[in-house]
């Protein structure tokens, strides 16, 4: 099942590249296109961060991972680079855990 | 002044989509090689993370590995393992991968005129039209110009981004409990940096705030992995209502 949607979605996602190589540019003449375009990853990366963070399973927590959300969004706001922002919102989480291990 | 030639003035529009004749003088050259060169570097070493947040989410090395050489679009990677971290079914976590691909699609749309390519090659480098690629070549001035920011950022983000999913996929089976480390914490981050340039922008502040209230809300009442998709509503919701904004020819007030 796993290795099914691995194929599926890897296969649908350079489906989804090739098909904008090989549309006409004139396809984003409407702006409703363009713009539900322009939001869907908005939308969806906001929701991602909040179900990362704030669910566990079908229940909401706070925990070390709203701490490491935290210092992540201070590092960004730092212009750290991506990997220094990962490297920071897990530290923070780790470091909370090892102090507090119920977290 | 004698009346517009309708063929030479036909031929400059043409040349402004694709690129003046002129191509980049070497110099140039190098510095678009350059850049892509950086560019493909460090988003290809972030593979690392990748890997290890994959194996965490309870993918094997191999599954990990051929999300980065067939899906090779880390957006939709990350959300494929967040979702299944997070115990969603794999239906779900693929659903919102190629949701987050549609993206990728729109700059196809703008980099096929430019690039131009055409039969095999376009079949082939279509696998390589993902953010950083488009970044390095959307601005060029020349369809040469574009070309050389595109592969070399292109093909030096995927040799990176599939050596280091490895490293980060080997290294990450060893090393026990995922938590420890806080690579939950690290996921969360992840999806919050790749939003970050986009927050700049505050009607995207507001749809991504809708949208992480809605996922909060539908968390509880739904299956995991649903939630996420539910937002994705939000973006087709706020794209439909939003008023077309006047065209910018004058800034109002500014």
């Amino acid at each position: 099942m796993t290795w099914l949607a691995i194929l599926g979605a890897g296969l649908g996602c350079y489906l989804l590249k090739l098909t904008g190589v090989s549309l006409p540019e004139r396809v984003l003449d409407h702006p409703v296109v363009e713009r539900v375009a322009d939001l869907i990853p908005v939308a969806l990366l906001g929701a991602l961060v909040a179900v990362q963070v704030f669910a566990d399973g079908t229940q909401l927590t706070l925990d070390a991972r709203t701490a490491g959300l935290a210092a992540a969004a201070v590092a960004l706001s730092l212009r750290a680079p991506f990997l220094v922002v990962l490297v920071v919102a897990a530290t923070t989480a780790a470091l909370l855990r090892m102090a507090f291990p119920a977290w | 002044m004698p009346s517009p030639d309708w063929s030479v003035s036909t031929d400059v529009t043409d040349l402004a989509r694709v690129g003046p004749v002129t191509d980049p003088s070497p110099a140039e050259r190098s510095t678009i090689i350059r850049d892509g060169l950086g560019v493909g570097i460090a988003t290809g070493v972030y593979g690392v993370s990748f890997g290890a947040v994959s194996v965490a989410a309870g993918l094997s090395v191999l599954q990990t590995c051929a999300l980065s050489l067939i899906m090779f679009t880390g957006a939709s990677q990350f959300a494929f393992v967040g979702v299944a971290a997070t115990g969603g079914a794999p239906v779900s976590g693929a659903l919102t991968a190629l949701m987050l691909g549609t993206r990728n699609t729109l700059y196809g749309l703008k980099l096929a005129p430019l690039l131009g390519f055409r039969g095999w090659r376009r079949v082939a480098t279509a696998a390589l039209v993902i953010d950083e690629s488009t970044a390095m070549s959307v601005t060029r001035e020349s369809r040469a110009a574009a070309r050389t920011g595109f592969l070399t950022t292109g093909l030096t983000v995927f040799a990176l981004w599939n050596v280091f999913t490895l490293m980060g996929a080997v290294t990450g089976n060893q090393i026990g409990d995922p938590r420890t480390y806080g690579l939950d914490a690290a996921v969360g981050g992840a999806f919050l940096a790749l939003l970050w340039p986009r927050l700049a922008d505050r009607r995207n502040r507001f749809v991504a705030g809708c949208a992480a209230a809605v996922a909060v809300v539908a968390v509880p009442v739904t299956a995991a992995g649903v939630p996420v998709l539910v937002a994705g509503g939000v973006a087709l919701l706020a794209g439909l209502l939003t008023p077309t904004p006047p065209e910018r020819t004058e800034p109002p007030g500014r």
